[in-house]
């Protein structure tokens, strides 16, 4: 099968020089595929990429086989969704207000919303658990329920793939686990693509079924969590020791952090 | 939320009719409305009518571009003047008076001052094709400044000749003499009211930044670069007819923000009724409170917009 989303050969940074080195990687459809590495590894910019916001210096990036630099970036929008970290807050906008947006990519110009955009919006709402927050105000959310607010907007566009920068990084292990499930049963029921950038080795480990681990700007490792998620490639990346064990419940790679000093 | 949205918007247009009502009754002589239509009292109505036309759509023009400017600057203190139309207008007028140009070109020389002042703060502030939020303020801010001394400059000069053709300016004026000019700045204050809504929910996504806009599909550069272009159209275009009338473009955008939200597919059109109310308003305290002396315009907009803003400001949490 070829792959939904191919990264070929990609080298890309911003003025000061390459930040992303040399990746090649490939995601097939109904992948859950955790992007990991240490700060400033690449990871960001690499997602930055895979968006369009961000244009390679040399490499392409092919979306189900078009380059996606040919691609009209509401064409790509209405394929490829993105959820941030957080939103700016500050504004008020209410839940569904926010969620119409949405819509953008699939609107021309002197177009308005009609019954079935607002349908589309109740449905990515009603996916996410968040029906009952419509009518809140963003302001008035807490980051668990901002967070499952701006993945309804990101469904609202009706993706294929949806990329995402560490959206639980502002969440309790509550929220986190309640975000996560969402995407794992989106990535299951509505074969969702999904590609994450995770701080978390625990949460990449228990959710995704590939890892990518990125040093420097380059892939490190590539592969299935058992092939990735070893003592010896994490204790090389990260420079600090750790323990690998299996989650007694899952039996997937468990990191456990050593302290240097006791 | 649209059935609420058509009520305040009923409201504001009602009250908009008393106003006018209101403002076309008052004056330094105060005339029953019903005979205003009378064949005597032709002339005044006439020339309420002009100037009472004319602060809606100054009211209208300057709190849209004021909301369009704080949007995608993502600054709430932008507005209208930020690009450094008013000064560029003023500069141009003024070295129109001192070149002896006759009084009917002023409207076109400060047009033209303000459009170049637009030009030159653009071209200081892109870098590399780019143009940054914080670079186009801080140019705009320069541009001001420079161009206002060379204004001070000029006009110790030449004295007082020109100072009095231009303190109208500074403070602003809805005294408009001409229903042609007015029809003339109409027209493209109207168009780039219009063209603007028609980017109402591009500007609720580049409000929440950049980036999130153009992974919604938006090219967020070309936007903001139309947009920018349409709000400074809007300002000089105003401001040939007005000069320079301050704390409408900030307040009335920001009042209203506390009324409806940050949805700009309601915030427009309402604040364009709230603005243009607003404007008939003071200008109706301008003209009566001593009269036959007139107020400067921009005078009152400041004193009664400052505690408007302060009380509201204290009232709601969210701006």
């Amino acid at each position: 099968m070829k792959p939904l989303l191919k990264i070929e050969n990609l080298s890309a940074g911003y003025y000061s020089g390459d930040i992303i080195k040399g990746v090649s990687l490939d995601v097939a459809a109904g992948d859950f595929i955790g992007i990991i590495g240490p700060n400033g590894s690449g990871k960001t910019t690499l997602l930055r990429l895979c968006s369009k916001i961000l244009h390679p210096r040399k490499g392409r990036i092919y979306f189900s086989e078009k380059d996606i630099l040919t691609m009209d970036l509401k064409e790509f929008c209405r394929k490829v969704a993105f959820v941030s970290q957080d939103i700016a807050t500050g504004f008020s906008f209410s839940v569904m207000e926010l969620v119409l947006m949405g819509r953008i990519p699939h609107l021309k110009r002197l177009q308005f919303e009609t019954r079935k955009d607002i349908a589309i919006c109740e449905k990515a709402l009603a996916l996410t658990d968040a029906s009952a927050l419509k009518e809140k105000m963003i302001d008035e959310l807490s980051a668990g329920e901002r967070q499952r607010a701006i993945i309804a907007r990101a469904l609202a566009q009706e993706p294929v793939l949806l990329l995402l920068d560490e959206p639980t990084a502002h969440l309790d292990i509550g929220h986190q686990i309640q975000v996560m499930d969402l995407l794992k049963k989106l990535n299951r029921q509505n074969n969702l693509t999904i590609v994450m950038v995770l701080h978390d080795l625990n949460l990449a480990s228990a959710y995704c079924n590939r890892i990518c681990l990125l040093d420097n700007g380059a892939i490190f490792k590539e592969g299935t969590l058992q092939e990735v998620l070893t003592y010896k490639n994490i204790e090389a990346v990260y420079k600090t020791v750790v323990l690998v064990n299996a989650n007694p419940v899952t039996a997937k790679p468990n990191v456990i952090l050593v302290p240097g000093e006791k | 939320m649209n059935k609420r949205l058509n009520k305040k918007l009923l409201a504001l247009f009602l009250l908009l009719v008393v106003a006018v009502a209101f403002g076309l009754a008052q004056g330094s002589v105060r005339i029953p409305l019903g005979s205003l239509l009378l064949k005597d009292n032709q002339v005044i109505f006439n020339m309420r009518l002009l100037r009472i036309l004319a602060a809606i759509l100054v009211g209208s023009g300057l709190a849209v571009a004021g909301i369009t400017l704080q949007a995608i600057l993502r600054n709430p203190l932008a507005e209208p003047y930020l690009l450094g139309t008013s000064s560029g207008a003023g500069l141009a007028a003024v070295i129109a008076v001192i070149l002896g140009v006759s009084r009917i070109y002023m409207p076109l020389a400060a047009f033209l001052g303000a459009v170049a002042s637009i030009i030159l703060v653009y071209t200081l502030a892109s870098e590399r094709k780019k143009i940054a939020d914080r670079s186009l303020i801080l140019s705009g801010v320069i541009v001001s400044i420079a161009f206002s001394s060379i204004i001070v400059f000029l006009v110790s000069l030449f004295g007082n000749q020109a100072m009095h053709e231009m303190n109208w300016w500074l403070w602003g004026s809805l005294q408009v003499y001409d229903w042609q000019l007015l029809l003339l700045v109409a027209i493209p204050v109207v168009l780039g009211i219009g063209a603007i809504y028609i980017f109402a929910q591009d500007l609720n996504a580049i409000q929440l930044g950049e980036e999130q806009a153009m992974h919604l599909g938006i090219d967020t550069r070309k936007v903001k670069n139309i947009l920018i272009l349409i709000t400074a159209l809007i300002t000089a275009s105003l401001i040939c007819i007005c000069g320079i009338i301050g704390f409408v473009g900030l307040i009335v955008p920001h009042m209203m923000r506390l009324v409806v939200g940050s949805n700009h597919k309601a915030l427009i059109p309402v604040t364009c009724l709230a603005a243009a109310i607003f404007m008939v308003g003071c200008d109706i305290i301008s003209r009566t409170l001593f009269a036959p002396v007139e107020i400067p315009i921009g005078v009152i907009t400041a004193i009664i917009g400052a505690p408007i803003f302060i009380i509201l400001l204290k009232r709601g949490q969210r701006v």
